[in-house]
């Protein structure tokens, strides 16, 4: 009988505990997990905060599922990886054998690097537990800053409105996720967020926090401004949780380093999730997702590896489909924009990928709060932004994913003054065809 | 209200019941709950868009509140084959 250990209990780990009982009824299946509140969506957190649902609806496992799992769960903080003995050790000395191993630690947000940011008020948005912290504060607090980029800066923004605070939203730079979105696209965002009450300070750099008592009373701008606030939330990145794997030797980079078996440079030991360092074939270099849909595909493939199925992980091409200032928004694929002084990094929802310059044309069209952005490489879609009216959405990741060859309708698409009509269009016939 | 208005939308809501059902695209789920929390008759939707199955429960109202709902577009109307208009 194989001994299994899955360290995490993340979506990659739940998704390859599922696929090791599948294969291997018999096998001996652990997950260890430091996080009290186990499996739950951690996306969902952000319609937590703005209360569309309880915390309840966050499990999307009842005790009867695990159960049927039959898996054996264990809460404990692992200290250290011994890859020969085939042996974790755990915090309180206890040691865990294991004949394949898997690593979905995730990933943690970065901490904010300045006088003031361990005081209580100062929070982030990681995990539950910091979920409950921020609303238990909203209770009381009046004003609150929020620092950082991309879709968890605005998560933190959206759900501290939904609890009627004051918000300045603070960026760095002249605009938000300066990285991945163009300017018209941020502005639409900023605009709407403007709408919503919430004040955006572009080109402020924030010094340090004050507080009394220990508790958060404002902060202070490199250039000497005083913002009084009671609340301050931070997403200026993220970390993949490599420490493990990087203490018994294994190699990491930004993330561990995985093949396209997901395997680690240690024998039997896997990675899988935001951990994962995977190389992308559309770029030749390994690189980090931190997106559900990848993490819950690449902890199936490693457990199928783990149960004895060569099972080749190809990277996909990356997408999202997000909210961001209550406008619904796909990214597809490389749209990148270059660098964003808001974010170290990579954040939470995010690919690597997107922030590569694809050698494309630009097409694009906007009607209110609708846009489309293209980008068309010398055959093929490479990538796409799709900002409110989202009919495109799909069609445009099949293309961009399948590579389909748009030489057809290039000359369209670029002269034409709807380029969304003859994309569309395009798909339209593209998809009858392939079904005949 | 007319009675004829009631009748209409009574026939409408027949007519999508017979015409579909919810179909999920596991790809863009992030199990966020939201679709099963505002299910008025408490089917599991997430669970189906887990597993990449329809609904297609005989007592799913086809009310497309799960579909309008989700806030990564994971959910769709789409039409039994049996029940295929042509155009």
């Amino acid at each position: 009988m194989r001994r299994y250990l899955i360290v995490g209990s993340g979506v990659a780990g739940v998704s390859a505990a599922q696929t090791l009982r599948r294969l291997d009824p018999a096998g001996e299946v652990t997950m260890v997990s430091y996080d009290p509140f186990g499996y739950y969506s951690r996306p969902g957190l952000a319609y937590y905060l703005t209360n569309e649902i309880g915390e309840k609806q966050l499990f999307p496992f009842q005790e009867k599922d695990w159960q049927a799992l039959k898996i054996r769960r264990l809460r404990a903080w692992v200290s250290r990886l011994h890859p020969a003995e085939h042996r974790l050790e755990l915090s309180d000395g206890a040691s865990l054998v294991y004949d394949r191993l898997l690593l979905a630690t995730g990933s943690q947000a970065l901490p904010l690097g300045i006088p003031g940011a361990d005081l209580e008020g100062v929070v982030k948005l990681d995990d539950l537990a910091d979920a409950r912290r921020i609303l238990n504060l909203c209770k009381r607090a009046r004003r609150a800053i929020v620092i950082g980029g991309a879709i968890t800066a605005l998560e933190l923004v959206e759900g501290l409105r939904a609890c009627r605070l004051q918000v300045t939203y603070l960026l760095r730079g002249s605009r938000y996720w300066s990285g991945v979105l163009d300017e018209t696209e941020a502005r639409l965002v900023e605009r709407r967020l403007a709408e919503e009450g919430v004040h955006i300070l572009p080109h402020t750099e924030l010094a340090a926090f004050q507080g009394q008592r220990g508790r958060l009373t404002g902060a202070v701008t490199t250039t000497g401004q005083h913002i009084p606030c009671d609340l301050a939330a931070a997403a200026i990145g993220i970390a993949p949780r490599k420490e493990l794997a990087a203490a018994a030797g294994l190699r990491t980079e930004r993330g561990i380093l995985v093949n396209d078996y997901l395997e680690t440079s240690a024998p039997d030991i896997y990675a899988a999730g935001d951990v994962a360092q995977i190389v992308d074939p559309l770029t030749g270099e390994a690189a980090l997702d931190t997106l559900w849909g990848p993490a819950r595909r690449s902890g199936a493939a490693a457990a199928q590896n783990m149960a004895g199925e060569a099972a080749r992980y190809l990277k996909q091409v990356p997408f999202n489909v997000t909210r961001l200032a209550g406008l619904p928004v796909t990214i597809i694929g490389r749209v990148g924009q270059g660098a964003d002084q808001d974010v170290a990094g990579i954040v939470r929802g995010d690919s690597e990928t997107w922030r590569q310059l694809p050698n494309a044309i630009i097409v694009e069209q906007s009607y209110e709060v609708n846009r489309l952005r293209l980008l068309v490489g010398e055959r093929a879609l490479v990538g796409a932004v799709v900002m409110g009216d989202q009919t495109l959405s799909r069609p445009i990741y099949e293309l961009v994913r399948g590579g389909v060859d748009l030489s057809s309708c290039r000359e369209a698409l670029f002269s034409s003054p709807r380029p969304a009509e003859v994309i569309g269009e395009f798909w339209r016939s593209w998809r009858a065809q392939s079904e005949t | 209200m007319k009675i004829t208005h009631l009748w209409h939308a009574e026939r409408k809501r027949r007519e999508a019941r017979a015409a579909g059902y919810v179909v999920p695209e596991p790809a863009r789920c992030v199990q966020c709950g939201i679709c099963s929390f505002y299910c008025p008759i408490e089917i599991d939707v997430r669970r189906h868009a887990w597993e990449g199955i329809p609904v297609h429960e005989s007592y799913c109202l086809t009310c497309g509140e799960c579909v309008a709902r989700c806030p990564r577009g994971a959910l769709s109307l789409e039409r039994t084959s049996l029940y295929q208009r042509e155009g």
